[in-house]
């Protein structure tokens, strides 16, 4: 890989905690002139996954990265967990920064499905940026459509 | 009279309790259609066993629901997302997912939609017709006559179906010899029963269905699990426009005309009139440059084909007690086990059945269409589902279903052992189907060649005895050998699953520059 060395690990889902997690992600690395590595994971244990882009949302993000002017490339990785991908990646790179979206929780809804960003927190080695989608913009359930 | 007696049926289907099972049925129908890999058959096996303690006319009004219901439900998927969920729906994608991509997926919906409902309703009309004339003609049958459809049926499905005869008459075999594992009825000798007295009474129909289709696909899914997901196009843009409608109703009348004398044919089943029809679309069409681009005829034609081939499938079902699909196989075995054998005489001593039944595949077909048309995208949702949780749900239902059969811990052993058959032989591309209709059909040939040779005293000739059966055995064999030399001299046939894949249409597209529509709505 070309670019600087320092490294910052992006989780990315299409949805309004993911964009900001992007968008923290790009002033990060632009902050710290480091290069940007944006995970979007699928298990793919199910036919269709809506939180892994692809088509019209996967060329809206990658112009989205070239138009940040960040060195950034995008990894797909299928069938591994999202905080295992974004460990593997995190470890592959010497990242310094991980930074992932969260989404409110009611304490029985992680009870039931437990969390992935939770997983993130205590796996990953270097420290974990969280951040939330920005007010009035919160979801539920994942987004509808594409 | 055929319409007063529909009339009457129609009285019979308009209960709340038959709505009901009606509704059930094109409801699941849909959704297993949707559900790539698990189909009709799959479904009508796995509720055989539930169905038991039901009313018989409710229990086939739901199981024709649900194959009506599969054969709407396939195309949305194929159109949406390019994964057809039945091989009869593969056709459609190839038009289907190229109208999705380029912004019109609704009218793609649509067209499939309310072409699946015209051809499944006059398909429907032309079953209610055609019954009693088919009895008439085959009230006078004999064993022998029997004996000689069933070969052809058997031939037929095992040779034109699928890429390869011979694989397709080793999968018959497999399942002829599944069918013979018992008692034989006349001598009371043990057939293949490897002294296991459980074994005396046959192995259970549910058990080898369940098997082969739900628990030979979770296996074989089991087996190449992770797989990226794939994209899913927005049903968006406009439903039908004029042009539109003036285009898909050619293809509409077309396709039925392909579908429905097609699937009453031995060789019934669905993929062949979608095939025909796609290539006459392809033809016939006055925008050539559309083709390959998403042109809706190639939606509209095939679509109503395959759903006037399920109707065509009910005619030698109903009439002769001859099934030429999986799922019609299926379906018999439900009549056997309500001790009803489908027939000549099934339309005078159970009229009243076939006539609700018959009714009842018209009021779904409405359902259908109103279910289809603005619910596409929840049926999409379900994909949503993870495949662990699914085909856990679908192994416990099959575990479940063969051991209610008959309480026996033996029958789960069998759920296995003929599982990893069926995966066997998805792994290694023998068609199923074959193998469902050897099984369930063996046994009544079998019962009339016995016969036909007892009437005969035991003289091979009594099988040729009549101009029907010697027309039979010589289509039987031309079915045997044509596929076999047409190969020899033209190379092998390309299948349906290969026009897909070699016509560059893949799960996923490589950033092309199509456009979507989703700023469009």
């Amino acid at each position: 890989m070309t670019g600087p060395d320092r490294v910052v690990v992006v989780g990315y889902v299409p949805t309004p905690r993911g964009e900001a997690a992007l968008a923290h992600g790009i002033d990060e690395a632009r902050r710290r002139g480091a290069r940007l590595v944006v995970v979007n994971s699928s298990l793919g244990d199910a036919l269709v996954d809506e939180e892994y882009v692809q088509g019209a949302a996967e060329r809206r993000l990658r112009s989205e990265l070239t138009a940040s002017g960040v060195p950034a490339e995008l990894r797909q990785p299928v069938g591994r967990d999202v905080a295992d991908a974004l460990g593997a990646a995190a470890d592959d790179t010497g990242a310094e920064l991980v930074v992932i979206g969260l989404r409110r929780r009611s304490p029985v809804g992680k009870l039931v499905t437990g969390s992935a960003a939770q997983r993130v927190l205590l796996s990953v080695d270097c420290p974990v940026l969280a951040v939330k989608a920005p007010p009035g913009r919160e979801e539920g359930p994942p987004a509808e459509g594409l | 009279m055929a319409l007063s007696e529909l009339a009457g049926g129609f009285a019979d289907a308009l209960t709340v309790t038959n709505l009901l099972f009606a509704l059930i049925g094109v409801v699941l129908g849909t959704a297993v259609g949707v559900l790539p890999g698990i189909g009709p058959a799959m479904t009508v096996a796995l509720l055989l066993p539930v169905t038991y303690s039901l009313e018989p006319t409710s229990a086939f009004i739901m199981f024709a629901g649900i194959y009506y219901g599969g054969m709407y439900g396939g195309s949305t998927t194929s159109i949406l997302l390019n994964t057809p969920g039945e091989s009869s729906s593969i056709m459609t994608a190839l038009e289907g997912n190229k109208m999705a991509k380029s912004g019109r997926g609704a009218a793609a919906l649509a067209t499939a939609a309310i072409g699946s409902f015209v051809a499944g309703t006059i398909a429907t009309l032309l079953l209610a017709l055609v019954a009693p004339t088919v009895v008439d003609l085959a009230i006078g049958i004999t064993p022998a006559d029997y004996f000689a459809l069933a070969v052809l049926a058997f031939v037929a499905v095992a040779t034109v179906l699928g890429s390869s005869p011979l694989r397709g008459l080793a999968s018959l075999g497999v399942g002829l010899y599944l069918g013979l594992v018992g008692t034989d009825v006349l001598t009371g000798q043990e057939r293949f029963t490897l002294g296991i007295p459980q074994l005396s009474d046959g192995i259970d129909v549910v058990v080898v269905a369940v098997a082969l289709f739900a628990v030979g696909e979770a296996l074989y899914v089991a087996s190449r699990l992770r797989r990226g997901p794939v994209q899913v196009m927005q049903a968006s843009g406009r439903y039908l426009t004029r042009s539109d409608l003036r285009r898909s109703v050619g293809p509409w009348l077309r396709g039925t005309a392909f579908g429905f004398p097609l699937g009453a044919l031995p060789a019934g089943g669905a993929e062949i009139p979608t095939f025909l029809s796609y290539a006459t679309e392809r033809k016939l069409t006055k925008h050539p440059e559309e083709f390959g681009k998403g042109a809706i005829e190639g939606v509209a034609g095939p679509e109503a084909a395959n759903n006037a081939a399920a109707a065509g499938v009910l005619v030698p079902l109903l009439t002769l007690g001859l099934p030429t699909s999986a799922t019609a196989a299926i379906i018999l075995a439900a009549f056997q086990g309500y001790g009803i054998q489908p027939g000549p005489t099934l339309l005078t001593t159970e009229s009243s059945l076939v006539w609700t039944l018959i009714a009842s595949l018209l009021i779904g077909n409405l359902m259908l269409l109103v279910l289809n048309l603005p619910l596409a995208g929840v049926w999409v949702k379900l994909l949503r589902i993870p495949r662990p949780y699914l085909y856990a749900g679908i192994l416990m239902f099959a575990s479940l279903g063969s051991y209610a059969v008959n309480a026996d811990p033996l029958d789960l052993v069998l759920l296995l052992v003929i599982g990893l058959l069926g995966f066997a032989m998805r792994r290694f591309g023998w068609p199923v189907a074959p193998a469902v209709i050897g099984l369930i059909l063996g046994p009544v040939a079998e019962t009339n060649l016995r016969r036909a040779l007892a009437i005969g005293d035991g003289d091979l000739g009594v099988l040729v005895d009549t101009w029907f059966s010697r027309v039979l055995l010589v289509l039987a064999l031309l079915a045997l050998v044509v596929p076999i030399v047409l190969r020899a001299v033209r190379g092998r046939r390309a299948t349906p699953e290969e026009l897909q894949e070699g016509s560059g249409l893949r799960h996923r597209e490589p950033a092309a520059a199509t456009h979507e529509g989703r700023g469009e709505q």
